[in-house]
């Protein structure tokens, strides 16, 4: 069962955001007031939702996990710091889509907004997170700090998804979902909108399980490595 | 944990008090910091109180960066890691001392950068003084937060990692103490600043206690 799904993650992935493209481009109809920059409601928030609460999401509950005794574990903090890796990547993405919708709509690429400033803060929060990792060789201290860095920037996760209510600047509140739970989009473009969360959420799942197998299998090489280095040593020790 | 606090907080505190540092070099520091951002607005714009919350702010989070680096220097020595570490203290009373120091040191440099944005940046007397609370509890969440990113960039070549880490975490308590402020000067929402601040400075007490005793494991 797991092989069939690694096996078939790949292919899904490629297949469901294939089919969001399509829907997306050439099958729902061009906005009433937007146009076709409209259509960037296909990719904007799909990303912003992995970039912000999957992969943010999935490295704070590993992190949390790796801090927790009991469940204490290598694969804990590789999950995470992949997961951190990820979010590096879909809040550039995030970023740059809502650049690219904010010049059409608003006449700027980048406005000092509280959402776009909060999200642009969390991308550096990220950042730092790589940082910090790189910073010290000893694996237990560089797994217990990324993993208390982890939780503390993750804070900054509900004050990203507040800041629109909090703020109350350009970017708008939840349009999908008004605040009494009515839907505002309808037929064919709230289930390309749907199938975008999915085609998303499945291409974060299949990019951080191959940085996770890239991650053991650098691990694994620098252990061969510091081994062979030992074994020479040995060796001019003998002679 | 509060005896192990307030026990940490002292030294802290009696270590800056007969090095002078903070008088010496961080205030003078803080001072010289607010004279330069007036300059760089220029003569038109430093008097204008709208910027002197924002002004204010970033000259706290400088002093801020440059006092948790003095706080972790402090911990860090060779010898006196080992000698805390071998006492057995609790990680949590730890946190809170720290912490508490470094509020107790940030609240005295804002009573001078205070001082300084009635005098140079012209914000009023009366507007300055309804914001004293929020800068209060927004600069014990700098304080809180300021502790543990400490703890994280100490050491080695992570010591010089600590803006890039620190700065990102603090955006949000600075935009809302900066937001507290203008609302005390000019009227305006608030309480809806500081229950942020209240929140924020929560989540990083309640974090340090979990967790201080992690990093203290580096």
């Amino acid at each position: 069962m797991k092989t069939l799904v690694n096996r078939l993650l790949g292919p899904v992935t490629i297949l469901s955001l294939a089919l969001t493209v399509w829907l997306g481009l050439w099958v729902t109809p061009p906005d009433r007031v937007q146009g076709n920059w409209a259509r960037l409601v296909y990719v904007h928030p799909a990303v912003a939702w992995v970039a912000l609460y999957l992969s943010f999401g999935t490295a704070a509950i590993a992190s949390a996990l790796y801090l927790w005794p009991r469940t204490r574990a290598a694969v804990m903090d590789r999950v995470a710091h992949c997961a951190m890796e990820v979010s590096v990547v879909f809040i550039a993405l995030t970023l740059i889509t809502g650049s690219l919708w904010g010049r059409p709509t608003w006449g700027v690429w980048w406005v000092w907004d509280a959402r776009l400033t909060s999200t642009a803060v969390l991308g550096v929060l990220a950042l730092g997170y790589l940082a910090l990792r790189r910073a010290t060789d000893d694996t237990g201290q560089r797994a217990r700090r990324g993993a208390v860095y982890v939780l503390l920037a993750a804070i900054n996760v509900p004050i990203v998804h507040f800041s629109v209510l909090w703020w109350k600047t350009l970017h708008q509140n939840a349009t999908v979902f008004t605040a009494n739970r009515t839907l505002t989009i309808h037929g064919i473009m709230a289930w390309t909108l749907l199938l975008s969360f999915v085609s998303f959420s499945l291409a974060f799942a299949w990019l951080l399980r191959a940085r996770y197998r890239l991650e053991v299998a650098r691990e694994g090489a620098t252990d061969r490595v510091v081994e062979r280095a030992l074994d020479e040593r040995r060796r001019e020790g003998a002679f | 944990m509060i005896r192990t606090a307030l026990l940490v907080a002292g030294k802290d505190l009696r270590i800056e008090a007969r090095s002078r540092v903070l008088l010496w070099q961080v205030v003078p520091f803080g001072v010289m910091a607010l004279l330069l951002s007036g300059l760089a607005l220029g003569p038109s714009h430093a008097g204008n109180s709208d910027a002197a919350p924002g002004l204010f702010y970033l000259v706290v989070v400088l002093v801020t960066l440059l006092m948790i680096n003095r706080s972790v220097s402090i911990e860090r020595r060779p010898g006196t890691w080992a000698s805390v570490a071998t006492l057995g203290l609790d990680p949590a009373g730890v946190f809170l001392g720290k912490a508490l120091a470094l509020a107790v040191e940030l609240w005295l440099t804002a009573v001078v950068l205070l001082v300084g944005a009635v005098l140079f940046l012209h914000t009023t007397l009366h507007g300055t003084v309804v914001a004293i609370p929020s800068v209060v509890e927004t600069l014990a969440a700098l304080a809180a937060a300021g502790t543990l990113y400490g703890g994280l960039s100490a050491g080695g070549a992570a010591s010089t990692l600590l803006p890039l880490v620190a700065l990102p975490a603090f955006a949000p308590l600075l935009i809302a103490g900066e937001r507290s402020f203008v609302a005390a000067l000019h009227g305006g929402a608030l309480w809806e600043w500081w229950v942020i601040v209240t929140v924020a400075l929560a989540a990083y007490v309640a974090v340090g206690i979990l967790l201080y005793g992690v990093l203290e494991e580096s």
